[in-house]
């Protein structure tokens, strides 16, 4: 009884949401993650740099314009062109090679980006204004109405990613060349531009969830590693190449930690997703929340 | 069991000790800038040579290593400050075991999963290992890091001398020198055999009988004793030893060195390390400090993945494996 | 040597002296062979002989070391399969090989969602396979992998078939089904010579495709042996008992 005396109800609550928020965006960065990693066997280091890139261009547009959806767009776009680049340049001569390449590749291209980031943008943070303004009241915080926005966007884009997948002519041709790379180029599918495609996407969903992420806390050059590292535990824990898992995931580790940063410090809460990793790694390893195939 | 000198061998040796005697005498006729670079490449070398035999030997890429580097560059801090006069020994000793701790932790864990699965998780590992020097202040000095005097070099009741650039450089050459021929020792005996044998084909290893996991853990930490070694000589040479060193950019230089140089050869990741090193003086000079170094040398790096996979010295990896 | 069909002044598939190795196996020596515009071309041999490896040449599933390949006089070696899938040759393989996960309906859009179809035309198109195969239209929205065994043959050949291609590469299409699926496929491979469509049919059931062809290739050791027109042969023939008899 003493215990539920004392609970932080209020503050349960408010992290309970801010958890969520958080892990939709962190949904929304690993689905790209899962997706290149499900469809390419590519683990792709460099999506947090992506996400990292997509922020900047974010800031960028906003500087000039002031409009945030617009941000949003070009952002998408340009990173999904650098995507394709990336891959065109550098994984394609690496296909039918030993997958550990491509962690190598994608590492190095880490590394170019970040300090590209670095030189051009300087060590400084920037900061990007609330593209909503306004609050509502939880409890004795005035929440932020766009961090309601951020969770309810990205699930957006995901849920319109999950019908794309089902219903698009190229959502097919993705899943056909998920299943059997050799018959769907059979069928006439141009594979190659398939699996460009593919990186391509993923690089946009990194690039949306960095704008989509920017208003919260400012964007400098080394926010991917962080980014990324997390992601790749979500998409472990999720079950590797599991659209569903990698979201449920997210989500739970998400708001693990915001409960966590309740009674810990918040450089500290990230153990938190360490643990998590550690206990699926010990107990099933092909992920916590791995949907059937 | 003798072995006849055969032609390869006496080529190699012969080799062998034109080098040693270049690096011996190296830092009596370089200036004072290029012997602690010469001896900080070494010391970087040998961290190269400790994830070879993970990368090059077993088949197993380790993005963990900035770990156990540090564990060693730590526990060799902590003998250092707690133990007065300071004590060499005591040094290496307990930075070899914080170094072994940390890859006990890691093996246990990384080596049930295979491949891609690996390597992050080795890199989700040694970022806990960040995570807790960076945030326990109060036991490792947090961000700050921790500043001690380097020890003097004595063997009791034979000799108690200070280091000079020349004779700590002379000292990291031994030490560097008598790793490669432990791990040379090591890859050519069958455990190495078997190590090579899960690179090839894991499964059928495993098939055969062999208990794959157990080889997994214990190359897991050999390779990080070797590597705390490297984090105690670098953590002596320089007398300061920071959380930033256990971050994962050192793994991904390790990894950078490897893969230049030539993995499954160990003298080439010493020569990738040196390769990356000089580059990154050169450019320095010629284009400035705030010129971002990194990125022509990860375009290199790329183009040799792609070009040139096996490296540097890849083309003669079986001859030194001989 | 018979006549090939003289209607035509262009062949539709030409083979010239193709050598193929899986690894370090050798496994076509020398591979020629000729199909026409329309013609049903029978390509028989023990199990073993090349006969899939020679459709996976043509379909450039697998490159040829030596000899070339050429499509309506167009040199097509070395060309990525998707290519060739756009520029008519259609291929059926021999574990039907139907994209379990997706629908009998998405099977086929693979093959129908191609650049510059009408959508008139792919109406017909779909009508016309769900005639042929109404079984598939009974199941077109049920997963691929829920199909019995004969069901997905027909899938398959009905999923080569929304390319509207030239020449469709038959891989033992009666292997494992019950007769009365196999008199189906007899069928097909009749109403779709009708059509115009070339096949090339590997088949170890000789009299189905003694009956369906207009010409015969037999194989032995990676290397044609054999070539006569159909009718010059049936089922007890000394030359068939040599090179199929067990």
């Amino acid at each position: 009884m003493q215990f539920f005396h004392n609970f932080p109800l209020d503050l349960f609550i408010i992290q309970t949401v801010n958890g969520i928020v958080a892990g939709m965006i962190l949904a929304l960065v690993a689905s790209g993650l899962t997706l290149i990693f499900g469809i390419m066997d590519v683990v792709n280091f460099a999506h947090g740099e992506l996400f990292m890139l997509g922020a900047y261009v974010g800031v960028i547009v906003i500087a000039y314009t002031g409009n945030f959806w617009l941000a949003l767009v070009v952002a998408a776009i340009t990173i999904a062109i650098l995507g394709a680049a990336i891959q065109i340049v550098t994984l394609r001569p690496l296909i039918g090679r030993d997958p550990l390449n491509t962690i190598l590749v994608t590492f190095g291209i880490s590394l170019i980006l970040q300090n590209y980031a670095l030189w051009q943008f300087g060590p400084v943070a920037r900061r990007m204004p609330d593209p909503i303004t306004g609050h509502f009241i939880l409890f004795y915080l005035d929440y932020p109405w766009y961090r309601m926005v951020i969770a309810g966007l990205s699930g957006a884009i995901i849920g319109g990613f999950y019908l794309f997948l089902k219903y698009a002519k190229f959502g097919v041709w993705i899943r056909a060349t998920t299943q059997d790379r050799v018959m769907a180029q059979a069928m006439g599918i141009p594979v190659p531009w398939v699996l460009t495609g593919v990186f391509a996407l993923g690089a946009a969903m990194a690039a949306a969830s960095g704008v989509l992420f920017a208003p919260l806390a400012g964007v400098d050059f080394s926010m991917g590693l962080d980014w990324v590292l997390k992601a790749f535990i979500v998409v472990v824990v999720g079950g590797m190449g599991s659209l569903g898992g990698s979201v449920v995931a997210a989500i739970f580790i998400s708001l693990l930690e915001s409960y966590a940063a309740i009674w810990l410090d918040p450089s500290q809460a990230v153990i938190v997703s360490f643990v998590v990793l550690i206990l699926t790694l010990l107990f099933k390893p092909t992920g916590l929340f791995a949907a059937p195939k | 069991m003798t072995r006849h000198m055969t032609r390869h061998d006496k080529i190699y040796w012969a080799g062998f000790a034109v080098v040693m005697a270049i690096l011996i005498v190296a830092p009596l006729v370089l200036p004072e800038f290029w012997r602690r670079f010469l001896t900080e490449v070494l010391i970087w070398g040998l961290l190269a040579m400790s994830s070879d035999l993970l990368i090059g030997y077993t088949g197993m890429i380790s993005f963990g290593h900035s770990a156990f580097f540090g564990l060693g560059m730590y526990g060799a801090a902590a003998a250092l400050l707690l133990v007065s006069p300071p004590n060499l020994w005591l040094a290496i000793g307990l930075g070899l075991v914080g170094a072994a701790a940390a890859a006990l932790f890691v093996a246990y864990f990384s080596t049930r999963l295979r491949d891609i699965y690996f390597a992050i998780s080795t890199l989700i590992f040694s970022q806990i290992f960040y995570v807790i020097i960076f945030t326990w202040t109060s036991l490792t000095g947090g961000e700050n890091g921790l500043i001690f005097s380097r020890p003097h070099f004595s063997i009791p009741f034979l000799v108690d001398a200070r280091f000079t650039t020349t004779t700590l450089h002379w000292f990291v050459l031994a030490v560097v020198t008598a790793s490669y021929l432990i791990l040379r020792r090591i890859t050519q005996s069958p455990f190495g055999m078997v190590l090579q044998s899960i690179r090839e084909n894991e499964a059928r290893t495993r098939a055969i009988g062999f208990s794959v996991q157990h080889y997994k853990i214990v190359a897991v930490m050999l390779s990080g004793l070797f590597a705390g070694l490297a984090g105690v000589l670098y953590g002596i040479q320089n007398e300061f030893v920071a959380p930033n060193f256990v971050y994962f950019i050192t793994s991904g230089d390790t990894v950078i060195f490897n893969v230049m140089g030539g993995i499954g050869t160990l003298v080439g990741p010493i020569l990738g390390a040196g390769f990356f090193q000089l580059l990154h003086e050169l450019m320095s000079r010629v284009f400035g400090d705030q010129f971002p170094y990194l990125i022509p040398l990860g375009f290199i790096f790329i183009a040799m993945i792609i070009f040139l996979p096996q490296g540097l010295l890849g083309f003669a990896r079986r001859w030194l494996n001989k | 040597m018979s006549a090939l069909a003289a209607t035509s002044p262009q062949l539709l598939v030409r083979v010239e002296g193709v050598h193929t190795y899986y690894g370090k196996s050798h496994i076509l020596h020398g591979v020629s062979l000729e199909v026409a515009p329309g013609e049903v071309v029978g390509l028989l041999g023990r199990n073993g002989v090349g006969k899939s490896t020679t459709l996976k040449t043509i379909m450039g599933l697998v490159q040829p070391s030596q000899g070339r390949v050429i499509f309506e006089g167009m040199n097509i070696t070395g060309m990525p399969s998707h290519k060739l899938a756009r520029l008519g040759i259609g291929y059926v393989p021999e574990d039907r090989r139907i994209f379990r996960l997706l629908t009998v309906m998405e099977n086929l859009r693979t093959g129908l969602d191609r650049h510059g179809v009408s959508d008139q035309r792919k109406a017909e198109l779909l009508d016309k396979v769900f005639t042929f195969f109404p079984v598939l239209g009974e199941r077109a929205s049920q997963a691929g992998g829920t199909l019995s065994g004969g069901e997905q043959q027909m899938l398959a050949i009905a999923r080569a078939m929304m390319l509207e291609p030239k020449i469709i590469l038959l891989d033992e299409p009666t292997e494992g089904l019950m007769p009365r699926m196999v008199s189906q496929i007899r069928h097909i491979i009749d109403v779709l010579h009708n059509e115009g469509v070339a096949i090339l049919l590997v088949e170890q059931n000789v009299p189905l495709t003694l009956e369906a062809s207009q010409r015969i290739y037999i194989m032995e050791k990676g290397m044609v042996r054999h070539h006569c027109a159909a009718s010059e042969l049936h089922a007890s023939h000394p030359i068939i008992k040599q090179y199929m008899g067990v």
